[in-house]
């Protein structure tokens, strides 16, 4: 680890004063992620600047109906809240899913949106990445890569977006609130990451010295029909394999609108538009599910290790949709998953 | 029964208020003044040359004391017996530090000494060191015809016995035959603590070292012999550990490194390993086995075939014993064992939990439940149709074996009964359902062992013995022991362990430690025993003249004649009586190998266990497992039992998820973390049913006990691994099962 400094802000516009003041800084909220990078050398800031008391950590209404996610609160307080219990599950299901009760204590909301690839390669700096190293080279392609990435990838990088919370907040498609030293602006959740491309050093379309204030999930939660489904080598304390949220509107047994996201599959949540549009106005059946599953993989390239996510995305999004459409889920104490 | 027979009951641990309350201190827990910390550097490569390092550039931190490396270091013991510690195998044992050649991959190359840690560290990540890197081989599977038959060289080994019968010509000759080829990859022993160090440096080059080791004497004798020092300048202390599972059997290269540093500066330091360290430490080494079998009409075994090829370190031959056990654990007449090691650059591997036999079951497991299939018959019907009553490898009869037993015990309380033979054939929840069972043998072994025993004249006991408590209990059981031999309540006994200042006892491991440690406080408490009835039987009126040390019993804190319980004098009056203030005995037990020597001494276990599959997604998740184990007499029920159920969970470990994977590009272990080596975690943990069937043996030692640390871990994988296979009809043959081999 390498030597830093360290200020706690006070306010939004402290905390961005401040990072703009320090050369090679970082936010830091919960450090559950950070400090571990840190510690193996795979980042390196010269300055923290903590966020984690920064007023930001409420949920509270939306005037549009709404609900919006403080930048601070913490995961735990998240899927725990009464109101995303009630209206959005499948963001209850999917925090539940991941990390500890340990972690999720301490992990902000913000921080969540700016975890890093779990990628082996990524985590060694006795190896080359891309990611961690621009220009290095990728070691997962090639190498072991049973957590790495089937869709959207590129040859420079085919790291994934670890978190599970975020592949819920993909289907439910909020606007990210940040701060910065040029003002406010708000990111559509889609924009928020981005695939590697040639740049995969770069997670997400923030700009320098930007802050995450907010989530703002719009008034649609899927309630009713929704699923988050994860796959992983243990049950519980391990990242996904391939995981899926699913947020339906049905009348009777046909689907009127949808929402499919995946994780463990890609450099961001990947939210598939288009399979969402082929579900639409189709009736609930296993045909339909298949059809749609096979068209969200029919892209998919695997890189040896990982070649199974393929097919095991196919069958995770059957089963997610299936039990989304029976409403099997239900918002709770302990993550089931429905496996 | 009286309120001072302790064995065989359930009391909590002794050690336990100690743990909670933290006040049981762990290696790194010694906080020494003038306390400096040391960061190891590790190499980035897996073969190659050290061409120089840069120590310079870090020397001239502020707080930074000294970077040691091959460049350095100062002249050592030369010869490798010096380094060769009591676990040893054959070859020449690493040497920190001692050339610029690398070896393997994480390979330790420097030390850097500073005021803090967190300076330590950071001077670490900046050492900048160049390299010759060359060609490297890491593959087991590059080596299949490079193996090689080791020689005898460690302690504990057993070369294969030679082939009995005609073993081709039966298999060729059999009704029914399978053959089949098994593998897992390496595994690491990940116990929660990490390796450290804490060596006090006590002026005038004597040290203590704290350090986290199964073996305090082990680690002693090699710091002496290494770095010339006398015994009574370097005591080893560990009276707690984290965790073992055989990765603090050897001297790890931590302690080596503080200890170097500390008479070098002439200063405390302490070392501890990171978590990624840790995989450079020795694992349960990847390898590869071919099982053939046969039956005749009648079911039972024509032919036996068990071959095994595993990895190790271009610098030692490390062995274990891998395919013995299946010349014993089934009757046959057919027999041909085979056992062979393959080079690569890579760190030697090391005993972990039930070595060899915890690969060599999986193998053997599997493969009976194949050849059961094959056969058309139930799976614990064929292995009872070729029960063992004699152990062939070695043609003797065993002490005990109760085997049979834990077939019945554990079937019944499984509902084996419920089971269906045809694979696929049941389903619950929407699941394929299956059921499996597997089961093993270990060694009942006893080593020389010493102990004292001491009382105060207020009767409050304490014994001391130099073993070690890896979390499993040896407290607690020895407590009980000296406890019932001298007639104390439990909290009348102090038992003291982990300290070079004590009695010698051996390393703690092969689960021997009850027996041979466990023997040896017996023995001194009943050598103070005698000396007490000595006194007791000073008085003219003594009610207990004449009496033979045979005669009389301790019950209770009191000495009286067995046979008439009315003749009797209270402990401590005696001791008071006497005018001493404390009375003190020695031990030195040994197995008895005149009384062994006609028998083979082993325990054995049995595991039941239930799986769900789901088809479509291949998750797969175990429901249930029940064990039973033969394993002699049960010293503490409750700690006997806490040690099989972390037997089955690193059963389950090994059959689901273990794994640690190495990238032959680069010849490194790419998942050296606890976020991707997986571990069960309490998600994964069914309900555990444990049972331990009784077995009278007053031939394995006078305590009648065979040792428990391991024997449970057997079965359980293959069982696992059976119930998959009887779920889903997929014979999955290279563990760990993940969910993409059922897809």
């Amino acid at each position: 680890m390498y030597p830093f400094t360290y200020s706690r802000a006070t306010d939004v516009a402290d905390a961005v004063r401040d990072k703009a003041g320090h050369d090679g800084s970082a936010y830091v909220g919960g450090g559950t992620n950070l400090i571990d990078l840190m510690k193996m050398n795979v980042e390196q800031p010269a300055h923290l600047v903590n966020v984690a008391k920064l007023p930001l950590s409420k949920i509270e209404d939306l005037p549009n109906g709404g609900l919006r996610l403080g930048a601070t609160a913490t995961n735990s307080d998240t899927a725990w809240n009464e109101q995303v219990k009630a209206r959005y599950p499948v963001l209850n299901q999917a925090i539940l899913a991941g990390a500890s009760p340990q972690l999720r204590n301490a992990a902000t909301n913000g921080g969540n949106l700016m975890q890093r690839t779990r990628c082996y390669y990524f985590y060694d700096i006795a190896t080359p990445c891309n990611k961690r190293e621009p220009g290095s080279g990728c070691s997962a392609i090639g190498g072991f890569n049973r957590v790495c990435g089937i869709l959207g990838t590129s040859e420079a990088c085919i790291a994934t977006h670890p978190s599970d919370m975020c592949v819920a907040l993909a289907a439910l498609a909020p606007t990210v609130r940040v701060s910065g030293p040029h003002g406010e602006r708000s990111i559509a959740f889609e924009d928020f990451h981005r695939l590697p491309g040639d740049q995969p050093e770069l997670d997400n379309t923030l700009t320098e010295g930007e802050l995450i204030t907010s989530l703002d999930l719009p008034e649609k939660g899927f309630a009713k029909h929704f699923a988050y489904l994860k796959l992983r080598d243990r049950h519980s304390y391990a990242f996904a394999l391939v995981s899926v949220a699913v947020g339906l509107e049905m009348d009777g047994d046909t689907i009127t609108e949808a929402r499919l996201a995946l994780g463990g599959v890609a450099h961001k949540p990947w939210r598939d538009q288009s399979a969402e549009q082929l579900l639409k106005g189709q009736p609930a059946t296993a045909e339909t599910f298949g059809r749609v599953a096979a068209h969200v993989v029919a892209n998919a390239v695997g890189r040896g290790s990982n070649d199974f996510k393929i097919e095991l995305a196919r069958r995770a999004i059957v089963r997610a949709l299936k039990q989304a459409a029976e409403g099997q889920q239900v918002a709770g104490d302990v993550y089931l998953g429905g496996q | 029964m009286t309120q001072t027979n302790h064995i065989g009951k359930a009391p909590n641990r002794v050690d336990g208020p100690l743990k909670v309350a933290g006040a049981a201190h762990y290696s790194g827990e010694f906080n020494v003044p003038d306390l400096a910390y040391g960061y190891v550097v590790s190499s980035p490569i897996a073969k190659g040359k050290i061409l120089k390092i840069h120590a310079d550039e870090v020397r001239a931190l502020p707080g930074v004391l000294e970077v040691f490396s091959h460049e350095n270091v100062p002249h050592l013991a030369w010869l490798d017996k010096s380094y060769k510690d009591q676990i040893a195998p054959g070859g020449s044992p690493f040497r920190p530090l001692h050339a610029p050649d690398i070896t393997f991959n994480q390979q330790p190359i420097a030390l850097v000494v500073a005021d803090t840690f967190e300076l330590a560290r950071y001077a670490a990540a900046l050492l900048r060191i160049d390299y010759e890197q060359e060609a490297h081989e890491t593959n087991l599977e590059a080596k299949r015809t490079e193996g090689f038959v080791p020689g005898k060289g460690k302690a504990g080994f057993q070369p294969p016995p030679p082939p009995r019968g005609n073993p081709d010509k039966a298999l060729a000759n059999a009704t029914h035959s399978i053959e089949a080829e098994y593998a897992h990859g390496a595994q690491h022993h990940n116990p929660m603590e990490l390796f450290t160090t804490t060596v006090e440096w006590r002026g005038d080059g004597k040290i203590t070292a704290y350090d986290k080791t199964q073996g305090v004497f082990n680690v002693q004798n090699y710091l002496t012999s290494v770095f010339g020092l006398k015994k009574e300048d370097c005591r080893v202390v560990n009276q707690f550990m984290g965790g073992g599972f055989g990765a603090g059997l050897r001297p790890q290269y931590s302690v080596f490194m503080a200890v170097l540093a500390s008479l070098e500066l002439k200063r405390s330091v302490r070392v501890t390993l990171t978590r990624q360290q840790m995989f450079s430490i020795g694992h349960r080494p990847n390898t590869l086995q071919l099982l053939k079998m046969g039956t005749n009409p009648d079911g039972t075994l024509a032919s036996l075939q068990h071959h095994a090829l595993h990895e190790t370190s271009q610098f030692e031959d490390y062995t274990e014993n891998i395919v013995n056990w299946s010349g014993m654990l089934y009757q046959c007449e057919n027999v041909k064992l085979g056992y062979e090691l393959a080079k690569l650059d890579i760190y030697s591997p090391q005993d972990m939990r039930a070595p060899g036999a915890a690969s060599g079951n999986v193998g053997l497991e599997v493969a009976m439940d194949e050849m059961a299939y094959a056969a058309g018959l139930d799976p614990l019907e064929f292995r009872l149709r070729n029960y063992a009553d004699r152990d062939q490898n070695v043609d003797k009869p065993f002490s005990s074996k109760k085997l049979r037993e834990c077939y019945q015990q554990a079937a019944a309380k499984f509902g084996w009964e419920t089971r269906s033979q045809e694979p696929r054939s049941m389903r619950a929840n929407g699941k394929l359902v299956g059921m499996g069972m597997g089961g093993g043998v270990w060694d009942a072994a006893q080593k020389k062992s010493a102990a004292k025993a001491i009382i105060s004249a207020d009767g409050k006991l304490t014994v001391r013995s130099g073993t070690g408590e890896n979390g499993t209990g040896t407290y607690t059981i020895m407590t009980q022991i000296a406890a019932e031999t001298l007639g104390l309540p439990l909290e009348a006994v102090t038992f003291e362990l982990g300290d070079t200042d004590q009695p010698e006892a051996p390393i703690q491991g092969g689960s021997w430690t009850a027996a041979s440690v466990g023997t040896a406080v017996k023995d001194a408490c009943d050598a103070l025993g005698e000396k007490i009835l000595k006194l007791a039987q000073k008085p003219a009126d003594s009610p207990l003249k004449g009496a033979k040390y045979d005669d009389v019993e301790f019950v209770n804190g009191q000495l009286r004649l067995r046979l008439d319980h009315d003749q009797a004098v209270v402990l401590r009056d005696v001791l008071q009586a006497s005018g001493e203030t404390q009375l003190e005995a020695d031990s030195s037990a040994q197995p008895n190998m005149a009384k062994q020597q006609p028998y083979s001494l082993h325990s054995h276990n049995v595991a039941f266990a239930e799986v769900e599959v789901d088809e479509d997604l291949g998750t797969i998740k175990v429901t249930r497992v029940v064990s039973a184990v033969a394993a002699g007499r049960i010293l503490n029920q409750k700690t006997a039992r806490s040690q099989v159920l972390g037997s089955v969970v690193w059963g389950l470990g090994m059959a689901l998820m273990e794994e640690t994977i190495m990238d032959h590009k680069f010849g490194r272990y790419v998942n050296h973390n606890f976020a991707e080596y997986h571990i069960p975690v309490n998600a994964d943990i069914p309900h555990i049913d444990v049972i331990f069937v009784h077995e009278d043996d007053d031939i394995v030692n006078p305590l009648g006990v065979k040792g428990i640390g391991e024997v449970g871990m057997l079965g359980v994988t293959a069982a696992i691994a059976n119930a998959v296979f009887h779920a889903t009809g997929k014979r999955v043959r290279d563990l760990p099962i993940l969910l993409d081999k059922l897809l």
